[in-house]
């Protein structure tokens, strides 16, 4: 039944239902808005969604659970990912993840006392041309290596991260990352580059008559 | 008298296909699948997310074959469970074809890699089409010799299923049935990949009232029921054909006993009705049959007044000796097949000498009889394939999924295939409305049949109009008028198994059996020479409430009482007292409220024990044989017959093959009708402040005497609760949750509350749940004020 | 002249290039202004025209594609662009959409109406937050501007688009599951027939195009089917996006005719990086057979790759030298299909939980000859048996390379080990 109390907010829900001529494609958003809030998928978050979108419960924890960004245990405000597809991997992604592993004494899908870092190797992430590429909070670290990387998660523990190679000013936490990707504005769009040196290499070959 | 189901009139031409199949040609309706073209040919392709009345998904890629149409060969093979046939098709199975066995076997060793391989203590093992088919389309050896995947064992996923995940192959048919035929998505696939896992929702437990047939459909040992779990291995079990003695459905069944004990019971396969589901109640309500309280000793009160064991020639003497000459009537209850009813029938009316017997033990009425006979007995024009043609179904008083779950997975295949329109009249939303997007008419209990006057429908469409329509005045009428008005087809669908058997048997105060009313001369004529008397009693009887007056106020002396339990009418105090100032005779087989009252109880055999028939709600015959072959005990019929020779009144049923070949000689009858004579529509009493208007209804999960001691099942039962409008509950300053106190002069009973769709001048109770029984606690079931307040 | 056709990426260095302002000062939604004034079956023949084919993997016609949604059925029809990019090497999609994501917008917006859709989706993948950012602004913008919602340009025609956002599922690149993720399901693949042009989203007709695919609609009907058919190769017309990387001296992103080749594109990144030489590499994901320097000048069309024994894909040109460790780059893609596999299927969710096994006890030298058969006859029993393309293309790289680095899988065995030292392959190798 309903939890009273809650921190989730049913107006923007129901602005998010109403992205959809279906209200049950709205389950995605709704997740990521429930991780927005909690910083991982709780059992209030699917009740609730379940309600919301007039489904069973079991119905929302099956496609939960199908989607590796949503997370069943508490994240870290910084949840840093790091490549270890094959490029990425023999290109330093392995020895980046060895060493935050080490560096903060965690295994994969650990997050610290603190609650600042967690780590987990993820997938390719569209950024190969940047390899070693890390993520935190989804937001691109691109040729990283293996100092870059630990000054990214020293700097999330302090409070002051550097900010992504392409991305905004600052680094945005988990929550908030997760309310970008539950579709809400948060201004940030113009902020950082447009692109990368690799992605505008062959513009730049072909401008110079290449 | 009985009848089987004709098949639909209109029949449209069906275009054939012609395919050649590992060399032999079949012909087969356009749009069979290849792998159901094949079965024709006797030729099996192995197959696990295959079945024919789920939805193809094409998941589990073990039935692949090669494939050619119009000369043109496929480049892969091609899943068989997905592909309906073509004109120029050529399949090549596993058995005409390298490429397709090779694929198969392939998918086998994939299947078998991670599988426990656990068949000496697997509950499947011995009919299990993993291990079957490992056998026929597999190859003797692995070669995946690395780490197999493990999951914790065995998780409850309900109080009666549990759940072996590493031996799930993830075919998916669990999870497809709870949503596409039983719309009860609580067990879903979680997770995805290698660890994709059939799971439910922590904190909400898989209770539908069809997971039972997961079990029975699951081709591994993932899934198995609580109470068959390490109980016998299958080729210990002889299996019988069956039917199921808890509603007027009609599923086929099938009774697995061992050593003369029943161990499990499972939906039979019977396309007309139940095709191959039946709900949980059937599937695993049984231990009743088994209970201590049986009885299995003839009993006669002695000059102390108490009851003591006696010899059956004993019994038999005592109970003659107190029927004899004697005033009597005979209340047989809903629950006895077709023969013991018609023993009943014909025992009232030659030895007692009455038409003193009905079989309606619950609330009924006169407007009830009247439609019974008129429209009910004798016409069998109704069948589950009209709802399959229906273009509109409209429920009245009847709330299918509870009171007849085989109606509900029906009416829901129609609803999910072609979005067939569903109309409930109703005091209450529930569930299955909502399952079924059912237009809900809602109407203050009492005033059902001015909202059933209202509506028109299509000559295409199905009235079904549920037992408590009786509860309702002028309901049962406002329907039939509807029906006539417009064409549209009107079925009366019973809760108990054995009320449209007796119907037809004659255990009724107006009619004899085959539908013969009893005013009817030339039917009593018919009826005495078929049965070798000179004469039947010509004047119509009394209805059960009739007989409980009667036996009160001393117009009669003496009862012979089968199968029923005083708590299921109103005012059972008073009942109860009747029936002590009477003779009694009961035929139970357990201690009941009546038998503790009985001057004379013989044991009689449960339905696991007997051969017999049921007539579903549809008139369609079921018939069984005894499936614990070693019982002692004796179908009604045969009792009946004995007391009746102990009377001096023989009435020569000494077998239930005897009787039901008697039935069928009878034949049917073509004589005039009783008349119906309509009852004005009833009006709600009117509510103010904390009153409301009482309505309830039987779950299928509740006290009912049959599902004792069915711990598992019961832990699947819904909640208890009584429903109020949302008006009412602020009113009440209620939420959900919260306690009310439903009070009349009666008594009261304490309930926490849901909010949901009723109207607002109501209270929705359960009528016979843990915690909530309006008989016992109100002395009332529906219509009738009380006062509704927080507790 | 240069081998390079910059189109799509032919503002991407100015600083704004991602802001509505910029797009309409290089002339953007001009050509969505040209579209909406012309007939919509006049579009789809100008798509078609043009031989414009899919750039998400398959290659399929486009203006075919959008050709088979039926017309006056009076039922919704629906726009998705697949932007789930996610196949290993693959990164066209995301820097594009960073760079310019209006270009994608104007492009949906000529698509939507051509096809006759009042509704259209993106569907992104959602590890990418800052392109989402870009992309839900482009999307608001537009619709501040009159180029979406009701009375698009004035018009009469309602286009909405709504940006889907997923959360981690490679699968869901695969149209079927997309759909079914974007329904709100769990994202696996649906039995086919019924096709999306027929029974798509919400069962009702539907288009699903790769990001590359629609946002080079904007150019074609700006600058006339012809000009497109110019560039390219016979059957591969048109420019697209190959995406470099691994082990060059300059990886990035080469907008470039159909039919170049990997030789060319080398000497425009300058060479594989220094001191080193080409050992192996994908032309269009983890998915596409492995090439190896033999291939060189392969064209990089559809036709070229195929004929040579792999797909053109993604042309996610994936650079690998000789201190790579073939066995260890298998077995991490493995790894990565086992992860994506989306359970549905035995061969493929079953298949590559024992492939994984295979090859992890092969680079570790605990694996003997054998081995090699038993994952070649595993590879058969997946390829062409699984319910999608994710099973088949889990075999691409291990029946590659079994076929050209046989003699590699074999030193893993007799040395006990693997003879490479990981190191020596990463970017900051050469630092140390």
């Amino acid at each position: 039944m309903t939890t009273v109390n809650s921190q989730l907010n049913s107006d923007v829900m129901n602005s998010i239902v109403a992205r959809y001529p279906r209200k049950r494609s709205a389950i995605m958003p709704l997740l990521h808005y429930v991780q927005s809030i909690f910083g991982y998928i709780t059992n209030e978050g699917i009740e609730t969604i379940s309600q919301v979108l007039e489904i069973e419960t079991a119905e929302v924890s099956a496609v939960a659970t199908f989607y590796t960004q949503y997370k069943f245990k508490p994240t870290g405000e910084y949840h840093i990912g790091v490549c270890t597809n094959t490029l990425c991997a023999i290109m330093g992604g392995d020895q980046i993840l060895e060493s935050l592993k080490e560096h903060l004494g965690l295994e994969n899908d650990g997050v610290t006392d603190d609650g600042k870092v967690s780590i987990e190797h993820i997938e390719c992430n569209a950024a190969c041309d940047y390899a070693p590429v890390v993520m935190a909070n989804w937001e691109f670290y691109d040729n990283q290596t293996v100092a870059s990387a630990k000054a990214l998660v020293d700097g999330a523990r302090a409070g002051n991260p550097p900010a992504p190679t392409r991305g905004p000013n600052r680094l945005v936490t988990f929550k908030e990352a997760s309310a970008v990707l539950a579709g809400l504005d948060d201004g940030l769009a113009h902020e950082g580059v447009q692109a990368g040196e690799p992605t505008l290499l062959g513009l730049k070959l072909a401008k110079e008559g290449k | 008298m009985t009848t089987q189901a004709t098949s639909p009139t209109e029949v449209t031409p069906v275009e054939m296909i012609t395919v050649v199949i590992d060399g032999f040609e079949v012909t087969v309706p356009k749009g069979t699948l290849i792998i159901r073209a094949a079965e024709k040919l006797g030729i099996q392709i192995p197959r696990f997310c295959d079945h024919p009345l789920l939805d193809p998904v094409g998941a589990c890629r073990q039935c692949l074959v090669d494939v050619e149409i119009n000369g043109r060969a496929f480049p892969k093979p091609q899943a068989s469970c997905t592909i309906p046939v073509e004109p120029n098709m050529i399949v090549k199975t596993q058995l005409t074809s390298t490429v397709a066995d090779k694929a198969q076997k392939g998918v086998m060793e994939l299947l078998l890699g991670n599988h426990p391989l656990d068949c000496p203590v697997c509950d499947k093992g011995g009919e299990c089409p993993l291990q079957n088919q490992a056998m026929s389309n597999g190859n003797a050896e692995s070669r995946l010799t690395g780490y197999k995947r493990t999951f914790e064992k065995p998780i409850n996923i309900s109080s009666q299923v549990l759940l072996d995940r590493e031996r799930c192959v993830l075919c998916a048919r669990c999870t497809r049935f709870s949503n596409q035929i039983a719309s009860d998505p609580f067990i879903t696939l979680n997770h995805r990949g290698a660890l994709q896992q059939v799971g439910i929702y922590e904190n909400d437990p898989f209770n539908s009232y069809f997971s039972g047939n997961t079990v029975q459909i699951c081709p591994v040992g993932a899934l198995t029921g609580a109470s068959y779990r390490f109980r016998a291995r299958p080729f210990d079990l002889v299996s019988t054909p069956s039917g199921c003695e808890h509603c007027a459905s009609g599923c086929d069944m099938r009774t697995d006993v061992r050593r003369g004990k029943t161990l499990r019971r499972l939906a039979g396969d019977d396309a007309a009705v139940n095709e191959e589901w039946n709900c949980d109640k059937g599937r695993w309500a049984f231990k009743y049959i088994t209970s201590t309280d049986r009885l299995t000793q003839p009993m006669v009160r002695n000059a102390e007044g108490i009851l003591v064991e006696a010899s059956w020639p004993e019994a038999l003497a005592a109970a003659a000796a107190g029927l004899k000459g004697k005033r009597a009537a005979v209340l047989t209850g809903g629950r006895v097949t077709t023969e013991d009813a018609y023993g009943y029938a014909k025992f009232a009316r030659i030895a007692l000498k009455t038409n003193d017997i009905d079989f309606r033990a619950r609330v009924s009425g006169a407007e009830e009889g009247d439609f019974l006979a008129a429209k009910v007995a004798g016409n069998f024009n109704v069948h589950y394939s009209d709802i399959d043609s229906a273009d509109q179904i409209l429920l009245v008083a009847f709330e299918p999924e509870e009171e007849s779950p085989i109606v509900f997975l029906r009416i829901n295949k129609n609803f999910k295939k072609r979005g067939l329109k569903v109309t409930s009249v109703a005091t209450k939303g529930s569930i299955a409305m909502d399952k079924l997007n059912a237009e809900f008419i809602k109407v203050v209990p009492g005033a059902e049949a001015a909202a059933v006057a209202g509506l028109s429908l299509t000559a295409k469409s199905v009235i079904l109009v549920g037992e408590r329509a009786s509860e309702s005045a002028g309901l049962i009428s406002a329907a039939v008028a509807l029906a006539e008005k417009s064409g549209a087809k009107l079925a009366w669908i019973p809760r108990r198994a054995g009320e449209r058997g007796a119907l037809e048997a004659g255990a009724f105060p107006t009619l004899l059996p085959g539908g013969r009313p009893v005013a009817d001369s030339a039917a009593r004529v018919d009826i005495a020479a078929a049965w070798g008397v000179d004469s039947l009693p010509a004047i119509p009887g009394r209805t059960t409430h009739q007989i409980i007056e009667a036996l009160g106020n001393d117009e009669l002396d003496a009862v012979v009482v089968g199968g029923v339990d005083a708590y299921d009418l109103l005012h059972s105090s008073k009942v109860l007292n009747s029936l002590k100032k009477s003779f009694v005779v009961s035929l139970e087989i357990a201690s009941s409220s009546v038998t503790q009252v009985a001057d004379v109880v013989l044991p009689v055999a449960a339905v696991t024990e007997k051969s017999g028939s049921f007539l579903n709600w549809e008139g369609r015959a079921r018939s069984f044989d005894a499936a614990v072959a070693e019982s002692q005990n004796r179908s009604d019929v045969r009792i009946l017959s004995a007391l009746a020779d102990a009377m001096g009144e023989s009435i020569m049923l000494g077998t239930v093959s005897a009787t039901a070949r008697e039935i069928a000689q009878l034949g049917k009858w073509d004589g005039a009708r009783a008349p119906f004579t309509p009852v004005a529509p009833g009006t709600a009493p009117a509510a103010s402040g904390d009153q409301a208007v009482l309505t309830s209804w039987r779950r299928l999960l509740d006290m009912g005497t049959m599902q004792r001691g069915e711990d598992n099942l019961a832990g699947t039962r819904r909640q208890t609760v009584a429903v109020i409008s949302e008006k009412r509950a602020a009113a009440a300053g209620v939420a959900t949750g919260d306690q009310v106190r439903i009070s009349n002069a009666y008594g009261s009973i304490t309930l926490p509350v849901l909010v949901e769709d009723i109207h607002d001048d109501a209270v929705w109770i359960p009528r016979n749940s843990f915690g909530s029984q309006a008989l016992t606690a109100l002395d009332a079931v529906h219509g009738e004020l009380v006062t509704v307040v927080k507790a | 002249m240069s081998l390079l056709t910059p189109v799509l990426s032919a503002h991407w260095d100015e600083k704004d290039s991602f802001t509505i302002d910029a797009y309409k000062r290089n002339g953007g939604y001009q050509a969505a202004a040209k579209a909406l004034a012309m007939d919509p079956d006049a579009v789809i023949q100008l798509v078609k025209d043009s031989g414009l084919r899919g750039r998400g993997g398959a290659g399929f016609p486009t203006g075919m594609k959008w050709g088979f949604i039926p017309q006056g059925d009076n039922k919704d029809h629906y726009l998705v662009v697949n932007a789930d990019e996610s196949e290993p090497g693959t990164c066209k999609d995301m820097p594009l959409l960073m760079a310019n994501p209006h270009v994608l917008v104007e492009g949906v917006i000529i698509a939507a109406y051509a096809i006759r859709a009042k509704h259209a989706f993106i569907y992104i993948r959602g590890e990418v937050t800052h392109v989402a950012r870009r992309l839900n602004q482009a999307i608001a913008d537009a619709y501040k501007a009159g180029y979406l919602g009701k009375n698009v340009f004035g018009t009469g025609n309602d286009i909405d688009l709504v940006l889907h956002i997923g959360a981690g599922a490679y699968i869901c690149g695969e149209e079927t599951a997309l759909l079914d993720s974007l329904e709100g399901f769990r994202g696996q693949p649906r039995l086919r027939p019924p096709f999306p042009a027929i029974a798509g989203l919400y069962a009702r007709p539907t288009v699903v195009n790769n990001v590359e695919s629609i946002s080079a609609v904007p150019a074609i009907v700006a600058n006339g089917a012809e000009w497109y058919q110019s560039m390219g190769t016979e059957k591969s017309k048109g420019a697209t996006l190959y995406s470099l990387s691994g082990h060059v001296n300059n990886p990035g992103q080469f907008e470039a005719p159909l039919g170049i080749t990997l030789r060319q594109i080398l000497e425009l990144a300058g060479g594989i990086r220094n001191g080193h030489k080409l050992k192996f590499w994908t032309p269009g994901g983890s998915s596409t057979p492995l090439f190896t320097d033999e291939h060189l000048d392969v064209p990089l069309d559809y036709e070229g790759v195929s004929a040579a024994g792999s797909m053109l894909g993604t042309k996610a040109l994936q650079i690998f030298d000789e201190t790579t460790c073939v066995v260890r780059a298998v077995l991490r893609w493995t790894e990565f299909y086992k992860h994506e596999s989306c359970g549905k299927c035995t061969p493929c969710r079953e298949g590559t939980w024992w492939l994984v096994q295979i090859l992890r006890d092969l680079e570790e030298g605990k694996g003997s000859e054998a081995d090699l058969q038993k994952l070649l006859d595993l590879c058969d029993n997946i390829m062409g048996r699984s319910f999608c393309a994710l099973g088949d293309g889990a075999t691409s790289p291990i029946t590659s390379s079994i076929k050209y680095f046989r003699d590699e899988y074999i030193a893993h065995v007799t040395s006990g080990g693997c003879p490479f030292d990981a190191s020596k392959s990463t970017l900051f190798a050469e630092a140390k």
